[in-house]
């Protein structure tokens, strides 16, 4: 994809702030139709219809029009805030969230940077959005938007455990943090026959392995019933309670596209990445991104089926969860995967 | 189940006749009325009174008798295991209107004697948070006495409408 | 308008602890309200937490304070009090209006027929049910599930269809007037009443399966905010939440009113199976359960209900009661409505006393809420079943 730009544009320097919009593009219309799909999701699983006016089929333009009304807001920053830190948070937010795309591989010929660490890397940038929490709720000087902030800070710290002792899983078996070269070790038939050679067809475990990552990446994508951060009926808004129009308005893109990257994460270590279900049958490059992005929407899809069907835990119920039971379940999944590596 | 008649002769074996008054003809229900300063030890015992056993207050109001000038307390009583009920009265001089509070025997008293200071005035000797409960705390005035007038100004606000 | 400045007002709290390492701690004020999407209102709590666990509640009320009292002294007639009543708890007016009509006709004597008696028994029950379901619908949203809310009021719904045809109006009715009805229920009321029953008995399963024993709210409400009976009678707590702590109090069984005595139906109370007796889990099933019960005396009632009468045969033309005062109580969605009404032969009263439920009710929240964490503040207060309106007035 890179020499394909390069051959267009005249600069190679040009050539690379072209690809590195493409995800960018992606992750802007993936949330334009992910708020409208959770819209829809929501309204007909409480037993009502949604958008239904807003251009015409269903609604489909609701979440164009609510970026131009969120545009034209007001810019508030309260009275006694952090200015800096108040206008920073979002951003930083944003960029911790888009920079570990560049490690993920959308299909065979499209991928950031053939870096040798890459869940590595997308595991220690995110690590910085709990960073701009708590510069979030700081900077907002309320002490509700602290109380969120905090709360979120020990969630997220805690949660990336299980989902780094998840991932050691997978890692046993593949041999290689690149995730290019995961997808690559996932192509062709080779379980039962008809089975594809995806990860979690490998062991009984890497269900566990799976289920237990889903969990712990609900939190980290602070969904219900870990959405603490921003429980709307506690806290109003968690750190985002004085938070108004476009920054706003970035705090949710970046909530979005968290749950994209968490859900393109599993999709690859798990279920193949860009490789198609039928074997050699509607696979290639273009093929690959529609595979990809489609495995992306059924777990963004079953997020938000989550979120609308259970209630939400309590801060103390929630660290125990992770600690007494994802914590010690992740590790013990991983030895024995690790010894049916070493068995089979 | 005890009829206030009844209630009323014990009372008055229990504390002698001074201070306790019966009104058997009062419409729709006999009252005894008791004076002030004996409403606490008369509460206290007809809460833990073997045959009495009066562990609910289901509620206390005050009353602004304009014509008499007098301020009134009235408790409504009533007992879960023993299924009687009784009225009490505590009658006070509008001008100087003290009673000490009933709030140690039952808890419900505490809102309750709150929402009778605030909208007549009368004050409850002993109450551990006597402040207004339903008007704003600097408000001037109780507003449920018959000769209220309300205040002009409130904090640079024209109050009337 | 000028603007005043106000000085902060003083707050006490314990010195600074140390915590070692030359760092200290310090419990923290904080207002939960008046504007805030869990407090049922305008209910403002001042906490403060050390940490996340509170050390102290304190409810302010008094934002949504109209002074009906003086209002209705000021009325020239006691069926304009009607709407006043409505309006105190506008979730379950029915039984506002029903409370001041008991109370009413036996101070001045009056019998009503039959058919009044039944279509208010009716009117009353429905109404409970559709505030156990708000009640209910709102304590699921304010844990987090937000699913079951819109399904209870799609409910709801229905019920309200069954006011609005009958009254006119969908929340606040001016129905149930002193010696009877504004007027005669429509034709269809009782097929419409019975189609409602046979579709709710199964909805109340529904329920059960996606929010009562979901493993996450029990988690959430089982064990939290406590209530002794002892502590509950002493605070004068009635309702749900007294049935809740294990006492069997009921004032259509205990205390009965109206025709409530030609009724078969069990008292709920609750049995503490998943935490302790008195915590949130136990309040809410006493209302889940009480709404099963609901349906019991309605299908009775339509059963029951005589064809023929007039709704206006009992009106009085002029309502003047006798010089003298009462206090009647009846039994609404939240506990005990208690009306103490002083008459002074005129035609306006001369003193009315609404003693509200949820007043009373939320007196107890401070004492349950100690050692609780500010998520479990919100489930003590929703399991509580307040409505400002009725604690204000």
């Amino acid at each position: 994809m890179l020499e394909y730009l390069e051959t267009i544009f005249p600069s190679e320097a040009l050539a690379i702030l072209a690809f590195s919009f493409i995800p960018l593009t992606i992750i802007l219309i993936y949330a334009l139709f992910a708020i409208w799909l959770e819209r829809k999701v929501s309204a007909h699983m409480q037993g009502r219809l949604g958008p239904m006016r807003v251009g015409g089929w269903h609604g489909w333009a609701q979440t164009i029009a609510d970026l131009l009304k969120m545009i034209q807001k007001e810019d508030i920053v309260p009275a006694n805030a952090d200015r800096f830190l108040f206008k920073m948070a979002p951003f930083i937010a944003f960029a911790a969230s888009y920079g570990a795309f560049v490690a993920i591989p959308l299909s065979s010929e499209f991928l950031g940077s053939h870096f040798d660490v890459g869940i590595f890397y997308i595991i220690a940038i995110t690590s910085i959005l709990s960073l701009s929490i708590i510069m979030a709720g700081w900077a907002s000087n309320n002490k509700w938007s602290l109380l969120g902030a905090m709360r979120t800070a020990a969630q997220t710290v805690s949660y990336e455990v299980p989902v780094i002792a998840t991932i050691l899983s997978v890692i046993t078996v593949t041999g290689t943090l690149n995730l290019m070269e995961v997808t690559e070790l996932q192509s062709g038939n080779a379980f039962l026959g008809f089975l594809p050679n995806w990860m979690i067809f490998h062991s009984p475990f890497m269900v566990i392995a799976f289920v237990l990552f889903f969990i712990a990446m609900l939190a980290e994508a602070h969904r219900v019933p870990f959405d603490l951060p921003e429980s709307e009926s506690e806290l109003v808004g968690g750190y985002q309670t004085e938070y108004s129009g476009m920054r706003w308005g970035i705090f949710m893109l970046t909530e979005y596209a968290d749950m994209l990257l968490l859900s393109l994460v599993a999709a690859t270590l798990f279920f193949g990445g860009w490789n198609s279900p039928f074997g050699s049958f509607m696979d290639g490059p273009v093929w690959g991104a529609f595979w990809m992005l489609l495995k992306g929407m059924i777990f963004v899809f079953i997020m938000m089926w989550l979120r609308w069907t259970l209630p939400r835990l309590r801060v103390d119920q929630l660290m125990n969860l992770c600690w007494k039971y994802l914590i010690p379940l992740s590790f013990v999944n991983l030895v024995l995967i690790a010894l049916w590596e070493m068995i089979f | 189940m005890k009829t206030t008649e009844e209630i009323y002769n014990i009372l008055v074996e229990q504390f002698g006749e001074e201070g306790l008054e019966l009104r058997p003809d009062e419409v729709v229900a006999p009252v005894i009325v008791v004076a002030p300063e004996n409403i606490q030890k008369v509460a206290k015992y007809l809460r833990d009174g073997e045959d009495l056993l009066f562990d609910y207050m289901m509620c206390l109001s005050g009353v602004h008798y304009q014509k008499e000038e007098q301020l009134a307390v009235t408790y409504h009583l009533n007992s879960t295991s023993l299924k009687h009920k009784v009225i009490l009265k505590v009658i006070m001089p509008q001008d100087d209107a003290r009673v000490p509070t009933v709030e140690q025997v039952w808890k419900t008293a505490d809102w309750h004697e709150r929402e009778a200071f605030d909208m007549f005035g009368i004050q409850f000797e002993g109450h551990p948070d006597h402040r207004r409960i339903l008007c704003p705390d600097d408000w001037e005035g109780h507003p449920l006495r018959k000769d209220y007038k309300v205040q002009e100004f409130y904090r640079g606000m024209k109050v009337e409408y | 308008m000028t603007t005043v400045k106000q000085k902060a007002p003083e707050v006490s709290l314990s010195p600074p602890v140390e915590a070692g390492n030359g760092l200290k701690t310090q419990e923290m004020v904080v207002n939960m309200g008046p504007q805030h999407p869990s407090t049922h209102g305008v209910l403002r709590v001042e906490l403060t937490l050390d940490g996340e666990i509170v050390v102290a509640a304190k409810p302010h009320i008094g934002y949504l304070h109209r002074c009906f009292e003086k209002h209705s002294e000021e009325m020239n007639d006691y069926t304009k009090v009607i709407p006043y009543v409505d309006r105190m708890d506008y979730v379950a007016a029915m039984n506002n209006e029903h409370g001041f009509a008991v109370a009413m006709e036996r101070m001045m004597d009056i019998q009503v027929n039959d058919r009044v008696e039944y279509i208010r028994i009716i009117m009353a029950e429905l109404q409970r049910i559709a505030s156990h379901l708000l009640a209910l619908g709102t304590f699921g949203l304010d844990i987090g599930a937000f699913t079951p809310f819109l399904h209870c009021f799609i409910h709801r719904e229905k019920i309200l269809d069954i006011f609005e045809k009958a009254s006119g109006a969908r929340l606040l009715y001016n129905y149930i007037w002193v010696g009877g009805l504004m007027n005669d229920v429509p034709p269809d009321f009782k097929k419409d009443t019975h189609e409602f029953v046979k579709y709710f008995r199964p909805q109340i399963k529904e329920l059960n399966d996606l929010l009562s024993y979901n493993k996450i709210f029990v988690d959430r409400t089982a064990n939290v905010g406590v209530l002794p009976g002892k502590v509950a009678i002493n605070y004068g707590v009635s309702g749900p939440s007294l049935r809740g702590s294990g006492v069997k109090w009921d004032l259509r069984r205990d205390d009965p009113y109206s025709i409530y005595d030609r009724f078969d139906f069990d008292v709920i109370v609750g049995d503490g199976s998943m935490g302790t007796l008195g915590d949130c889990w136990d309040r809410y099933m006493v209302r889940v359960w009480e709404m099963e019960e609901s349906l019991k005396i309605i299908e009775q009632a339509l059963d029951q209900m005589p064809d023929e009468g007039d709704v206006h045969e009992s009106l009085p033309k002029k309502i003047r009661p006798p010089a003298g005062e009462i206090y009647d109580r009846t039994e609404t969605p939240r506990g005990e409505l208690g009306y103490y009404i002083i008459s002074d032969k005129k035609s306006s009263p001369y003193r009315i006393k609404a003693r509200a439920p949820s007043f009373v009710n939320l007196s107890v929240v401070p004492a349950i809420s100690i050692g609780a964490m500010v998520a479990d503040m919100v489930a003590i207060i929703g399991s509580v079943d307040i409505v400002l309106g009725e604690v204000d007035r």
